[in-house]
């Protein structure tokens, strides 16, 4: 059954029937286990990665460096849920290390970046310092290289 | 000044060229052509084990290895087997690394075959296995194995063809071309038949990791064979490392201190950078080889069933990244069906007739080809069949 979700998790659009040709499982438990998954929220969403520099889009992302005064009872659960709202952000994590939170924001422009980390993030509950770092260029994303594929090298018949 | 006018070597002068030359050169000179012609994964070596490559030549990996390979390789090579098929080789002098099967292939032959001895080579076979026994001195016996029974090592089809002469039989499993991958049962019979009429049993198990139906049986450790089998293997197909030219066989002492012998005078020693990649590859790339086995499992189940949905059916293919379908339905002989394919359709198959008589009417599909291109490659030939069935 996981062998579904690793086709999916290549190639969303995967079709019921196609991922029963792939694995061999029946499609009709192919669909079963699909809407399983979703009902009990295996499955998120359907997502597509899309390399933003060859899509020649200027959008800007920071990955930011939170560090958070724990409350008691709570630890970082409740100032992360607030932080993680934001329209701007994309991914909130708890990390080990120096800091406590890493988080990754998006927006239209550096300044714009900017200004929420510094107007809107900074001014969380319990936000006590912030540490910002601006992604130059992507070359991997959620497991997919972004750099040119391996030509093909191989002789086009061999026995 | 006359040229030379003593006969070359007529053993090899006798060996016709590779059946597959022609059709090769055509392949080359044509843009656009999607091959499932292609005997090798389209994998790239996993980037770990390139890594440390490229960390072992600036360390300087660049001379010569001990003739029998680091024994850190072989050591690995050994526990590997031990691990995974319950077999038992010495590292020291049962364990021999090789410029791939290949070359595994060509001294197992020749530390055998005494001349004219005979060797049994169940068909269809890989391209190299009849010329390799000719090449070594003996005289290569083919015998066709049965389709509509899964080209199964059917013991009694080899029993008729066994001769005072038999020194061996060679085979693969899973099998180039069929993907044949050879069950535990039949494995004893042919060795139980090897035990009474006095022959070894060339194993050559390049594919052994890709299999996909069930687990893989080694000749070797099949009841009563390990006495008599020579084991052949290497890193080329599971770990997608063609290339480097690494492999190994493993025998008894007696025999592999022969094989030694003709190695350290012929090859001396394999790639020594290629070594310390083949250890790199048994100690941390068995991820990449679970991730590469379930996609070429998921492409056969996707291309057998497209195969058979054009009606060119196949016995299923256990192992490899082969399949063997029959091309009768077409009324083309397997030469004609791969010209026409390719010209027509710009689809490299390889004819089956290449891997011996018994191949006639069948053509070799490599299904190592992203998924795209297999499933854009069976509508071609969907197009290809639809004017001639």
């Amino acid at each position: 059954m996981r062998e579904i979700l690793s086709v999916l998790e290549s190639d969303a659009r995967a079709t019921p029937d196609r991922i029963a040709a792939l694995t061999g499982i029946a499609e009709d438990e192919v669909r079963a286990a699909i809407a399983a998954w979703e009902a009990e929220g295996v499955i998120r969403r359907y997502k597509t990665v899309i390399d933003r520099d060859r899509l020649g889009e200027d959008r800007v992302t920071a990955f930011v460096d939170v560090t958070v005064a724990p409350e008691r009872g709570r630890g970082f659960d409740d100032t992360a849920e607030r932080i993680a709202r934001f329209r701007e952000i994309r991914a909130v994590h708890l990390v080990s290390g120096a800091q406590d939170l890493r988080v990754e924001v998006e927006g239209a422009s550096m300044k714009e970046v900017a200004d929420f980390v510094a107007q809107k993030l900074s001014g969380v509950d319990r936000v006590t310092a912030t540490s910002t770092h601006f992604l130059l260029r992507r070359y991997k994303d959620d497991g997919q290289l972004l750099t040119d594929p391996e030509p093909d090298q191989r002789l086009s018949v061999m026995p | 000044m006359a040229p030379p006018r003593k006969p070359l070597s007529r053993v090899v002068e006798a060996c016709p060229p590779s059946g597959i030359r022609k059709f090769f050169d055509l392949a080359q000179t044509m843009k656009g052509v999607i091959t499932l012609g292609v005997g090798e994964p389209d994998f790239p070596t996993p980037w770990g084990v390139r890594e440390s490559a490229i960390h072992a030549l600036t360390r300087g990996a660049t001379t010569y290895t001990g003739n029998s390979g680091l024994l850190e390789l072989r050591e690995l090579i050994c526990a590997d087997l031990a691990a995974r098929h319950g077999i038992t080789y010495r590292p020291a002098d049962e364990c021999l690394v090789t410029s791939g099967v290949s070359e595994g292939l060509d001294l197992a032959l020749r530390a055998l075959v005494n001349p004219g001895d005979e060797v049994i080579v169940p068909e269809p076979s890989y391209v190299a296995y009849q010329p390799c026994v000719a090449f070594a001195g003996g005289v290569a016996v083919s015998v066709a194995m049965d389709p509509a029974e899964g080209y199964r090592l059917d013991a009694d089809r080899i029993a008729a063809a066994v001769t005072p002469r038999t020194k061996a039989v060679l085979f693969g499993s899973p099998s180039n071309p069929t993907g044949a991958a050879q069950s535990a049962e039949d494995l004893t019979a042919l060795a139980a038949l090897a035990e009474r009429e006095d022959f070894w049993l060339v194993s050559d198990e390049i594919y052994d990791r890709l299999t996909y139906t069930g687990t893989h049986t080694s000749t070797a450790a099949v009841p009563g064979a390990w006495d008599r089998t020579v084991l052949l293997n290497g890193f080329s197909k599971s770990y997608a490392m063609t290339g480097w030219r690494v492999g190994y066989v493993c025998a008894p002492e007696p025999l592999a201190a022969l094989m030694h012998r003709i190695h350290q005078y012929t090859m001396l020693c394999a790639p020594h950078v290629s070594q310390v990649a083949a250890i790199e590859a048994l100690r941390s790339a068995e991820p990449d080889v679970t991730e590469m086995v379930a996609d070429y499992d998921r492409r056969r189940r996707l291309f057998v069933k497209g195969l058979d949905e054009l009606g060119l059916t196949c016995p299923e293919p256990g192992g490899a990244f082969y399949a063997f379908p029959s091309i009768r339905a077409s009324g083309l002989s397997s030469q004609d069906f791969a010209e026409q394919l390719l010209n027509e359709q710009k689809v490299a198959v390889v004819p089956g007739n290449v891997f011996g008589p018994s191949g006639e009417g069948h053509v070799r599909c490599s299904y190592a080809t992203a998924l795209p291109l297999l499933e854009q490659a069976l509508e071609r030939m969907g197009t290809f069949l639809s004017s001639r069935m």
